[in-house]
């Protein structure tokens, strides 16, 4: 049993907790009513700015029309196709590197200069040698993920323990030894925490791809309705990938609390 | 005695960009059967380096290496270098993983090892859960499971506080006693040197050569801690004080 003192620990810290929630949800009711009253009171013009109301009856339509879950469906199973590609090339990329000391060297500056290259500067040559097709949209995702994948993860491996490594060494261990008990187990979790950041710059790309080009998908939605001026429509894609967005990176970190606290 | 492993001129040059450093020049000497013998001399004077070329992790520059036929080397670090993701057990077990020797034989060498140096209680806890005296006490443990007949420490205590170090000390010097292993421990402890070893090697400033060896002879020689009370001791201290002549 605790004592008093204790427990009025644990409820201080509950309370804080709750009130910090209570703000949080405070802030979004307050800005979608404050936005639904400028609106209803034609403050500001819904044609630009759209309202709560409109994005609701935007998405009824679309549910009704049955093209919602469509746009959605196509932008996940893009988004994991790209994600499970950039995760394993990047994975095994980095593993190279660390196994060729004098390759890394090499393509380190190329490694660089992509990294920081604007990948959505590629799209135009990725369509034309890809198509106007979903190869695009996955090549350009898989671009914009993959380098940040390799360098997190090679850098997971390059920051193991060099007394561990010594270990490892002065029992005559062998690289493919060093790598299968020490750095694979040992750089576990800062792989893990990259698949997290992998998940969100895949989106990034893979709605990137969407503007680009496509006739589905959460970003096409986002396109077509600014092409056509309706900002209902543009605005609920936003949403719609706001609240996808929120799903997929909790899924993962989930994933990586039931990993990391096995 | 016989001679279990010979050194003979051992010199290493240690290569950068900036120049070419000479670490070892002319060290020679030779280890007995069931001795212990310290090493100790400024930082920086090599004395490390000849553990790493004795285990293979450096190559030599020059000098002859004569190790009995069938013996082999363990070597312990300063740090314990335990992973965190594996138990105690398998922990001790890396070693004849990676020389693939893992059979219920060894195996139960190891667990026998555990449970005679008090860690039977913790073979399947991991690393996070055990004080640090503890874990050198493993790291140890898992040295000793390969079989080594000669062991290479180096610095085993220091990352200890120094309560742990002197217990740590006669713990490790008991299980290597009882285990009859032949031992080169590296420290820059003048106490925990002539504490332990029946031979001190004092070396020089780089390039470390041998200064002085000393045959420590103490009266009612028992356990490091024991050995500390001796009359001999402090004289012993003195002189390799001065060997060392530390200027601050």
């Amino acid at each position: 049993m605790y004592s008093e003192e204790h427990k009025k620990y644990l409820k201080k810290i509950r309370i804080n907790n709750f009130l910090v929630r209570l703000t949080q949800l405070s802030i979004i009711i307050f800005l979608l009513l404050l936005w639904q009253l400028l609106a209803d009171f034609t403050i500001i013009n819904t044609f630009i700015t759209s309202s709560p109301k409109d994005i609701i009856k935007t998405l009824i339509n679309l549910h009704n029309t049955n093209n919602l879950y469509q746009h959605i469906g196509i932008t996940i199973y893009e988004t994991i196709i790209s994600f499970s590609l950039g995760t394993f090339i990047g994975f095994l990329v980095a593993t190279i590197l660390w196994w060729n000391r004098f390759l890394a060297r090499v393509i380190d500056p190329y490694l660089t200069i992509l990294n920081s290259l604007p990948k959505v500067a590629l799209g135009p040559i990725i369509i034309i040698w890809a198509g106007a097709n979903m190869k695009s949209i996955i090549i350009m995702a898989l671009l914009i993920s993959v380098i940040v994948t390799i360098i997190t993860i090679y850098q997971g491996f390059t920051e193991t323990d060099p007394n561990k490594i010594k270990l490892m060494q002065s029992f005559r261990a062998n690289k493919k030894q060093i790598y299968l008990k020490l750095l694979l187990p040992s750089s576990f979790s800062n792989i893990i925490s990259s698949l997290k950041i992998n998940i969100s710059m895949t989106l990034i790309g893979v709605v990137m791809g969407e503007f680009l080009v496509s006739k589905k998908g959460i970003g096409y939605l986002i396109m077509y309705g600014s092409q056509v001026f309706n900002l209902n429509l543009v605005i609920t894609g936003i949403f719609i990938l706001c609240v996808v967005s929120a799903i997929m990176y909790y899924i993962v970190a989930y994933i990586e609390n039931k990993l990391l606290n096995k | 005695m016989n001679k279990i492993l010979s050194i003979k001129n051992l010199k290493k040059i240690y290569h950068t960009k900036q120049g070419e450093t000479l670490a070892v020049d002319n060290f020679s000497f030779n280890l007995l059967d069931g001795e212990f013998v310290a090493i100790v001399g400024p930082s920086g004077c090599g004395k490390s380096t000849i553990l790493s070329i004795l285990c293979g992790l450096e190559k030599k520059s020059d000098g002859e290496i004569k190790i009995r036929d069938n013996c082999k080397i363990g070597y312990m670090l300063q740090q314990d270098s335990l992973f965190n993701w594996r138990t105690i057990l398998r922990n001790c077990l890396l070693g004849i993983e990676i020389t693939e020797d893992l059979n219920d034989e060894n195996k139960q060498h190891v667990i026998n090892l555990l449970e005679t140096y008090g860690l039977k209680d913790f073979i399947n806890s991991y690393p996070q859960n055990l004080s640090g005296g503890m874990r050198q006490r493993v790291a140890l443990i898992r040295t000793l499971a390969t079989k080594p007949d000669i062991l290479l420490l180096d610095e085993p205590f220091s990352a200890l506080d120094y309560q742990s170090r002197l217990a740590v000390s006669d713990d490790v010097y008991r299980i290597i006693k009882s285990e009859h292993k032949s031992v080169i421990m590296v420290t820059h402890d003048i106490a925990e040197a002539i504490s332990m070893a029946d031979r001190i090697i004092v070396m020089t400033k780089r390039p470390g050569t041998i200064k002085n060896i000393y045959n420590i002879e103490l009266t009612n020689k028992s356990t490091p801690i024991e050995n500390r009370k001796a009359k001999e001791f402090a004289h012993y201290y003195e002189l390799i004080w001065k060997d060392l002549d530390f200027h601050v």
